[in-house]
């Protein structure tokens, strides 16, 4: 047992005796995390998300292309600015506009027609709105769209039912029903009826003001409600939970690379000869270096939701011991991703080369640095042979998804799964005599 | 004590030792001389247990070692020619911890590093951070390192490797100090003059095989010749050394420079013969001096090459 408490107190000393180092590789994922948190949702989930910048170009100047950009320019998500065609394009192509709408000529005219009708002037098709956009803003766009269609339905309606171009349409509209031969006499008496109806009100709404249910126009037929389903009644979602897991992960798995490193070099050195002459097993030696490693991984974690409790009031709203076992199991899985670099690898720098690269795919396919949820179904399918995304789904689970214990225990099992298979393979790969 | 039987050690197509055979006895100091890459690593390397032989074997005391924890093991100390100390831990914690590998804990742990501290005269510096020390001083603590568990064999290779002269003195010191007290030491060098300082009995090794194992005056009896005369030339134009092999007591000649290298049996029958020889052939010199050959006249005539230019 001394031999054993002897090496892994060893270790410790090693890794606390550069305390610049110590400082910055627990200051580096803080801010990264901070920095994270904060992008996804904040504390409490409330930051407010950055709007996207939308350009108009308005060639038609009607009541309706004014209502438009009024209703564009409200919303809350968009941050809307007047501009020209050759302008927007400019703008767009460089990307400091997400999208730009181009409302054509006579747009607020025939997008009347076509909301009784279908058609445009003369039997034309319905109006078209451009819309120009940067392409690699596709998810902005697909809101852009959306908030659209609503504002562009609101003003034209509103026009038909309050404005004058509205009433002037209305009888247009009546005049066609009541000449074409092919509608037919029961749809001719509907529709009479029901554009009677609007300029009925459209009249009433001119002599006495615009004050009536439809004096804004057609609206949204319903409200959404949303509620953020988290650990409990009341409790907001933190950002900052799953920013502090996703860096606790990546910089304790670029831990477990550099003991992987450290221990490939030291096979170079006279230590590793003086540590092999010694009455030691290799149990011994590969063992107390997992111990040594997993306690500075624990230590790392434990400092990174220290901070993030008390700095961003981050909770374990799960299970308390789920938390712990999550964390000592994807500790111990690091310890053995570490051992196995070693064990497979040959030469320091190449090592090092492919070791990094597979971090960071362990990293980005476990969900470190976006949610997993953003992945094709077929990545994400993937990722549920990724030991980051178990450690990732477990540390998730016992802070602000506020799951129990029993959630945990798929987790610790498959990280402990895979500290057994990489601890398999280092032992079983590892090169023990000196190089 | 130390029997190492017929040692074989290949990596691919490349022979590392082979057949390497010698014994070390109770309190006895053998030299282990060779060129680098002649093998004297991997030799050690495989005594120490940290490689496995091809085939042959290493008994120490009668007994081989047969897994890592064997307790067999706690008669040896190896001395890396690298550097085995942490820059970081203090000369102390680094004791500390290698006794520690040898189950030494408390009192006992102590006791061993004041020792091989007093032994390395380090005492004063047992509290510093060993990346302080200079090159000499770390060999020494890498030396101290090795005592921690009081083995009697110490592995030696190459330990005074990078180190000013007076640090080697200091190490070539406490080697003495150890050999009196009835340690036997197996030193690995490619330094002639380290060799014939410290060694009972010098094992030469070249290309992985043993080609020498005797005492230094066993040695010496392998030489053609017992003396040399150094004879530097006024002019050596046209001067050719082989004509000299004509004359009886002459075994070799050899022109360096403007320095001529008569190899003899008999320095006081020789001598005269040479420099007359000389005089009678219009060659005038300014100074001549007799010189003993040494292990590297050894290597050459065993080898045909140069000990420290060998490849």
């Amino acid at each position: 047992m001394i031999p054993f408490l002897a090496l892994v107190r060893k270790d410790l000393r090693l890794f606390f005796s550069d305390r610049k180092a110590v400082v910055v590789g627990l200051l580096v994922p803080i801010v990264l995390a901070s920095f994270f948190g904060y992008l996804f949702g904040g504390q409490k989930g409330n930051a407010e998300t950055s709007k996207v910048s939308v350009l108009v170009i308005d060639q038609d100047g009607s009541d309706i292309s004014r209502s438009l950009i009024t209703q564009l320019a409200g919303d809350k998500s968009l941050d809307v600015r007047p501009s020209t065609l050759e302008a927007a394009r400019d703008e767009v192509r460089k990307g400091k506009a997400t999208a730009a709408i181009v409302i054509p000529k006579d747009f607020g005219r025939d997008a009347g027609r076509a909301l009784f009708t279908g058609t445009g002037e003369n039997g034309a098709g319905k109006p078209e709105l451009s819309l120009l956009y940067d392409p690699s803003h596709n998810v902005e766009l697909g809101m852009v769209k959306g908030i659209l269609s609503g504002a562009v339905m609101q003003s034209v309606s509103k026009e038909m039912f309050n404005g004058s171009s509205g009433r002037e349409m209305v009888n247009e509209s009546l005049a066609r029903v009541e000449n074409n031969p092919r509608i037919s006499a029961d749809d001719r008496k509907a529709l009479r009826d029901l554009l009677g109806g609007v300029r009925e009100l459209n009249e009433r709404q001119s002599r006495e003001g615009a004050t009536g249910q439809l004096s804004g126009g057609l609206n949204m037929p319903y409200e959404t409600r949303e509620q953020a389903i988290t650990s409990g009644q009341g409790v907001e979602y933190n950002g900052y939970a799953h920013a502090f897991g996703g860096m606790g992960v990546q910089f304790i798995l670029f831990m477990g690379l550099d003991v992987g490193i450290t221990l490939l070099m030291l096979r170079q050195t006279g230590l590793w000869q003086r540590l092999r002459a010694a009455p030691l097993s290799r149990t011994m030696l590969l063992g107390s270096r997992t111990v040594s490693a997993s306690l500075i991984a624990g230590f790392i974690l434990l400092v990174l939701f220290s901070f993030a409790r008390i700095v961003f009031g981050v909770r374990i709203l799960g299970s308390f011991a789920g938390f712990v076992g999550v964390c000592a199991a994807f500790s111990l899985m690091t310890a053995a991703f570490g051992l196995m670099i070693a064990a497979l690898g040959e030469t320091v720098e190449a090592t090092r080369g492919y070791s990094v690269m597979a971090t960071l795919i362990l990293v980005m396919l476990g969900g470190a640095w976006v949610p997993t949820f953003i992945f094709p179904k077929w990545l994400q399918r993937l990722t549920i042979v990724i030991p980051t995304r178990w450690a990732m789904d477990g540390l998730d689970g016992m802070t602000w998804r506020g799951l129990g214990f029993s959630s945990a225990l798929a987790p610790i099992g498959v990280l402990l799964f895979f500290t057994l298979l990489f601890g398999v393979v280092a032992v079983m790969r590892f090169r023990w005599g000196t190089d | 004590m130390l029997e190492v039987n017929g040692l074989t050690k290949s990596y691919g197509k490349l022979i590392a030792v082979t057949g390497v055979t010698f014994r070390a006895d109770r309190g006895e100091t053998i030299g282990l001389l060779g060129p680098n890459g002649a093998g004297k690593t991997t030799t050690v390397s495989i005594i120490a247990g940290l490689l496995s032989p091809d085939s042959g074997e290493v008994l120490i005391e009668g007994k081989q070692v047969k897994s890592d924890t064997d307790p067999v093991k706690l008669k040896i100390g190896l001395v890396p020619q690298d550097m085995a100390l942490y820059d970081q831990l203090t000369a102390r914690d680094n004791l500390t911890f290698f006794a520690a590998l040898y189950s030494l804990a408390g009192a006992q742990a102590k006791q061993a590093i004041d020792d091989a501290l007093n032994l390395v005269a380090l005492s004063d510096r047992a509290g510093d951070k060993v990346g302080t020390f200079s090159g000499g001083m770390k060999r020494r603590l890498n030396l101290a390192a090795a005592l921690l568990h009081d083995p009697q064999i110490l592995l030696l290779d190459e330990p005074t490797v990078g180190v000013d002269p007076q640090s080697r003195n200091a190490i070539f010191d406490n080697l003495e100090t150890l050999k009196k007290r009835g340690k036997t030491l197996l030193y690995t060098t490619h330094y002639m003059e380290e060799a014939e300082r410290l060694c009972d009995r010098i094992v030469i090794i070249d290309h992985g095989r043993v080609i020498a194992n005797d005492t230094l005056q066993g040695l010496h009896k392998l030489l053609p010749v017992t003396n040399v005369i150094a004879i530097e030339l006024d002019h050596v134009d046209g001067f050719n050394p082989q004509q000299m092999l004509a004359l009886p007591e002459v075994k070799s000649a050899a022109l360096e420079h403007d320095t001529l290298r008569v190899g003899v049996h008999d320095l006081s029958r020789g001598a005269p013969g040479v420099l007359r020889w000389l005089a009678e052939n219009g060659h005038s010199y300014h100074h001549v001096s007799s010189e003993q050959p040494d292990l590297e006249t050894v290597f050459l005539t065993l080898t045909g090459r140069s000990l420290r230019d060998s490849k």
